[in-house]
């Protein structure tokens, strides 16, 4: 019975790591701000088609260039106005979200992937595997961005799935430096030595003794990067070489509004802002995401 | 008693850019099944490089370059990685000098044990359901042994949330799990405070007796040999000086460093007088001459002594390096 009376009535709750980050997180009110924001974008790709006020590939030509409806000549049903072809911009606003979110959050993942798997093994394994993986990189890390996805996108043609694969070939080299470099710092940490003298083999180390250990940085990294990939996109279809008309999307919207932004400045202004909303929103919230995650910032 | 680790003459070589670092140069020693070996000596002395060859775990720019290491029978030496891995756990199991950073932060302290039952415990059921259970039920009866109270609840924590004698009692527990016929334990004490200390050592010696399984308790500290080994071996320098019997070796020891290391350690009943150190340094390993390596630092060096100096017997279970070992009696 003196065992009982010793023992805990009930041991504290399992609070690991990764939800303390959270709580840390939740206490930065602009971050949250930020993330609710970002959530608001997502929402509204997704329930598009329930929110657009008017169908956003109609063309009326009898409302070509129409203002905002708090200007003269404006009318409510077309809240930001139309464009060039008369459609409705805030309807392809909301549609445009689709884009820059499918694709920012399409390329994260698959560059993410790509590089914890080519991190962890250039990391872990060294030698002439971490050789091979680092001169990629680095010749990867040579050509500027957006020329290298032009390139790409040229050769490859439009495309959602071409614009996703265009911007991931370089998007992966990012998180493979941050896996390589924290999986050669966890490596040689006494844990992981551990679970070698308990008979551990390299694919288990790999999974379950280092990636776990090095997830929050990686995390951190991908979602401020998450906010480069959605301007890359807005680029590329500025350009001309993102997703093809009619298909809206923001890049592509701003860009058809170059010709009347002198007098419909509605046109380019519109999609500008959303793609500064969102970028902004995002970054905001990784820097809380960094902040509330990576101990170098925690007090 | 059967002897269960043998080894012979071995040789472990670090490539360092000062030049060839013998860590371990020609170390023989014997472990009997259920028996209690304490290795002792100070940092760098090789004791832990010794273990890690044992293991097979010794990474570049190391090397085990010579010698010959049986384990039951078997060369260890011989067996391919996936061999190799398969011992390490189910037949010899480590713990790390340091419980605090040795268990991984990110996963819970049930998922750690499950993992080594996973991985090397054959007898487990193979019904997913019975399997989950099985694991379970062992990993709640290895806390329990470890003397960790609630286990079960326990078990849902992560390393972070126990105090440090606690995480060693964990990483024996975790050691323990698959119930090795030897466990090397590396300074199991060193990051504990001295009560704890006191309790993780005889929480060892406690399961040894238990389990049957030998034990290697590698410590700089004299004082936890004297209480829970039976055989002592001294290393320095990378070479065993001295081995035999633990209370024969502290009693009347044969070799003179272990001699200087008993003066060094404070008693009782010296109170009042000054301790005696060892003067001097360990030597630098790169190009060590072949000849006695305690001589620079030793009260009773000549010499004659500026020669390779063998392993001699000094008694009935006993041997030292010294060529004055006579003298010393």
């Amino acid at each position: 019975m003196t065992d009982a009376a010793l023992a805990p009535t009930s041991a504290p709750a399992a609070d690991s790591l990764f939800r303390r980050n959270l709580r840390e997180f939740r206490r930065n009110r602009l971050a949250v701000a930020s993330a609710l924001v970002v959530l608001l974008f997502v929402v509204m790709a997704v329930a598009a088609p329930l929110i657009a006020p008017q169908d956003p590939n109609a063309t009326d030509l009898f409302r070509r260039l129409q203002p905002p409806a708090w200007i003269e000549g404006g009318d409510w049903a077309f809240p930001l106005g139309c464009d060039g072809l008369g459609r409705d911009i805030l309807s392809r606003i909301i549609y445009g979200a689709r884009i820059s979110i499918f694709i920012g959050i399409a390329v994260i993942l698959l560059a993410t992937g790509v590089g914890i798997l080519a991190g962890l093994a250039a990391g872990y394994f060294r030698g002439w595997v971490d050789v091979v993986i680092g001169r990629i990189v680095d010749i990867l890390l040579g050509f500027p961005y957006l020329i290298f996805a032009i390139g790409l996108m040229a050769m490859m043609g439009p495309g959602l799935v071409n614009i996703v694969l265009a911007l991931a070939y370089k998007e992966w080299v990012i998180p493979c430096r941050v896996v390589r470099g924290e999986t050669l710092a966890v490596r040689e940490l006494e844990y992981v030595e551990a679970a070698r003298a308990l008979g551990a083999g390299p694919r288990h180390i790999m999974w379950r003794e280092i990636l776990p250990n090095i997830l929050s940085p990686v995390i951190v990294v991908s979602t401020i990067r998450m906010a480069n990939v959605i301007i890359l996109e807005a680029s590329l279809s500025f350009l001309g070489l993102g997703v093809q008309p009619p298909t809206a999307s923001w890049g592509s919207m701003v860009s058809d509004g170059r010709a009347f932004i002198l007098e419909s400045w509605w046109v380019s202004t519109f999609p500008g802002l959303a793609i500064l909303l969102l970028v902004l929103a995002i970054n905001v919230a990784s820097q809380g995401l960094r902040d509330a995650f990576d101990p170098r910032f925690s007090e | 008693m059967t002897v269960l680790l043998e080894v012979s003459n071995l040789h472990t070589e670090f490539h360092a850019r000062a030049g060839l670092v013998r860590a371990v140069d020609g170390v023989s020693l014997k472990v009997s099944r259920g028996e209690c070996l304490g290795v002792v000596g100070e940092s760098g002395s090789g004791k832990s490089v010794t273990f890690s060859s044992v293991m097979g775990l010794v990474r570049s720019p190391g090397q085990v370059t010579q010698g010959a290491i049986f384990f039951d029978g078997r060369n260890l030496r011989d067996l391919s990685r996936e061999e190799m891995r398969a011992i390490r756990g189910r037949d010899i199991a480590m713990t790390m000098q340091d419980a605090l950073t040795a268990l991984n932060p990110a996963l819970t302290v049930g998922e750690q044990l499950a993992e080594v039952l996973e991985a090397h415990d054959e007898t487990l059921p193979t019904g997913r359901t019975a399997r989950r259970t099985a694991i379970r039920d062992r990993s709640v009866e290895m806390l329990g042994l470890v003397g960790i109270p609630s286990p079960e609840a326990r078990l849902r924590q992560y390393p972070h949330e126990f105090s440090g004698g606690m995480r060693q009692r964990i990483m024996i527990a975790i050691a323990l799990a698959c119930r090795p016929k030897l466990l090397i334990a590396d300074e199991p004490t060193t990051a504990l405070d001295v009560t704890i200390q006191a309790q993780v050592l005889e929480l060892i010696s406690d399961i040894r007796a238990r389990l049957g399984m030998a034990v290697v308790l590698i410590t700089h500290d004299l004082g936890v040999v004297a209480e829970h080994c039976d055989r002592v071996m001294v290393m320095y320098a990378g070479q065993v000086v001295e081995e035999g019997p633990t209370d024969q070796v502290i009693g009347a020891p044969c070799h003179p460093y272990t001699r200087g290391l008993l003066a060094s350690i404070p008693r009782p009943a010296l109170r009042g007088q000054p301790l005696t150190p060892i003067m001097g340094q360990v030597p630098d390993l790169v190009g060590l001459p072949p000849q006695c390596r305690f001589h620079s630092r030793c009260p009773l060096a000549q010499p004659q002594c500026l020669v390779e100096v063998p392993m001699r017997d000094a008694g009935p279970g006993r041997r030292s390096r010294c060529l004055r070992l006579e003298e010393m009696a």
